[in-house]
């Protein structure tokens, strides 16, 4: 199975992203996609009339109703967090095979909005975060007490210690390092720099993991905007070529993850990276879904980064952060920057924002190409999305 | 040292498919599905055999025996019963191979071991089915 001619066929040409550092956003609901559509929209130099393709984790015949479109491309995947890179990947086939020209996803998502007005799903009381359809979560893992979704992880965490010798330090330093990327996001909702110790000192949550290992709880919303690398070449910003897609996802629940150490990256990293043509070391700037330092952790091992096993020692002397030679989450991550759920679409738009040069502070040295690699569920569905500027092209 | 505690607990539901199971859990007996053409167990119970898409599936009863493939505790306690824990969340694979989400119960919170032997006991439900969770192999401590 070769390359279809996916390959820079389509671009992420528009993006747009919002949060706040009360954690906190004014409005929600259709009136904020509506707006980051509109700004992304306008990011690419493009208008609603263009658009003719629809993604929407909800539904997206719901959202194109709202919006007044008539998509031909409609696309309502919903795989939790990675949602976004399978839209980008679904989109970047269709574009490729002349089936749309210019689709739009987006998300917004305001628990504490919600919350503050009294109403929608951030209400109170413990919601079990349970799967869609017939519902075997409810039989065979909430009756245990787990607390969803940070004991799937932390179970994860437990199993990559015990195999691996994995150290509470080493997964502190991600979210050392993930805070230091933060203090240059006037987005963000933490920007004071922590230490491994503050980490180790927050309250334990789920063992191993302590709060500070945790992602946050925020309002937050972005979309983005694809189109033909042919149009992309016509409008004002440089596009973000997509080069290469994966998805894999190898469980729902996490009693049925095959191995707790190691997750379905290890099939959408070297697939993305396959079409792609690059190696792990070609890469500039990894946003790696951090819903828990674990999260990350993972990531960095079945992606190739680091061999199975040293995804601590790899991260322990801080080459995630400012300065370093991988450096990961520089928008300050779901640990720090944003997290209103499915937070696999900020991980696009700093992207996207870093290969274009548009980051201020935290801007990398001329980045060529930039990873993004989402994880839905708890560490179920992956999926990878490779993105290139111009010169990657050839 | 805090030993781990029995969470209180929502009750599981029981589906059509998993009657077998929870049926046996009020005579505190074990029972997986055994796939009869991979000759492998199959957990949680289903119409067909995620190994093979058969659905040659017979109910055989477990030895109780299994080991802690992982694990984690709860420290900020969201018991229902309010309870105050610790508990520890686990999952148990057990010697036929099925891995199940459970609790460890009776072991000292430092004492948990990825690796260890445990051995099925049961925590009664309001309805005569009983859960099964896992103590220390030999007792608990």
């Amino acid at each position: 199975m070769g390359d279809v001619g996916v390959r820079g066929a389509s671009a992420i040409v528009g993006v747009a992203d919002d949060a706040s550092p009360t954690g906190q956003l004014e409005i929600g609901g259709r009136a904020l996609e509506a707006a980051m559509i509109e700004q992304a929209l306008s990011d690419a130099g493009l208008t609603i009339a263009d658009v003719d393709g629809v993604c929407h984790t909800g539904s997206s015949m719901g959202l194109a109703e709202y919006l007044g479109v008539h998509p031909r491309f409609t696309e309502s995947t919903n795989t939790g967090g990675s949602s976004f890179e399978v839209h980008v990947e679904h989109a970047a086939a269709a574009i490729a095979a002349g089936m749309a020209d210019v689709v739009v996803s987006v998300y917004a998502s305001t628990p504490r909005g919600d919350r503050a007005r009294g109403g929608g799903m951030g209400g109170p009381g413990r919601r079990p975060m349970m799967m869609g359809g017939p519902n075997p979560q409810a039989e065979w893992e909430i009756p245990s007490g787990i607390r969803m979704p940070m004991g799937a992880y932390a179970m994860a965490a437990t199993r990559h210690m015990a195999e691996y010798g994995t150290t509470p330090e080493q997964l502190a330093q991600i979210a050392v390092s993930t805070r230091q990327w933060a203090t240059m996001n006037p987005k963000a909702r933490y920007q004071d720099p922590i230490t491994i110790d503050d980490v180790l000192a927050s309250p334990m949550q789920s063992s191993p993991l302590h709060l500070l290992d945790c992602c946050l709880v925020t309002d937050g919303a972005g979309a983005f905007v694809m189109t033909s690398a042919e149009r992309a070449k016509s409008l004002p910003k440089p596009p973000a070529y997509v080069l290469g897609v994966g998805t894999c996802h190898d469980h729902a629940m996490i009693s049925q993850m095959p191995d707790l150490a190691t997750t379905a990256g290890t099939i959408s990293g070297p697939a993305a990276f396959g079409m792609a043509g690059i190696k792990p070391s070609d890469v500039d700037l990894l946003m790696g879904y951090d819903s828990f330092t674990i999260t990350a952790l993972l990531h960095l091992e079945d992606l190739g980064f680091c061999k199975k096993g040293e995804g601590g020692p790899f991260s322990e002397d801080g080459k995630l952060g400012p300065g370093g030679s991988l450096p990961m989450n520089t928008n300050g991550g779901g640990l720090s920057y944003t997290h209103p759920g499915m937070y696999g679409m900020f991980l696009l738009v700093e992207a996207v924002k870093q290969l274009r040069g548009e980051c201020g502070e935290r801007q990398l040295s001329d980045p060529n190409i930039a990873v993004a690699h989402g994880s839905g569920g708890v560490l179920s569905c992956m999926s990878t999305v490779v993105l290139g500027t111009e010169a990657t092209l050839s | 040292m805090t030993t781990t505690e029995r969470p209180g607990r929502f009750d599981p539901p029981s589906s059509p498919v998993s009657e077998p199971f929870w049926e046996a859990t009020k005579q505190r007996r074990l029972l997986v599905q055994w796939c009869l053409d991979c000759d492998k167990a199959v957990f949680y119970p289903r119409e067909i055999c995620p190994g093979c898409f058969g659905a040659n599936l017979e109910w055989r009863e477990a030895s109780g025996k299994g080991t802690l493939y992982t694990f984690t505790v709860n420290h900020l306690s969201p018991s229902p019963t309010g309870t105050d824990g610790p508990f520890a969340i686990a999952l148990v694979e057990l010697a036929e191979g099925a891995r199940m989400m459970t609790n460890v119960v009776g072991v000292p919170v430092d004492d948990l071991t990825v690796g260890m032997a445990l051995q099925v006991t049961w925590d009664e439900l309001p309805d005569g089915r009983h859960y099964p969770i896992f103590e220390p192999a030999g007792g608990s401590a």
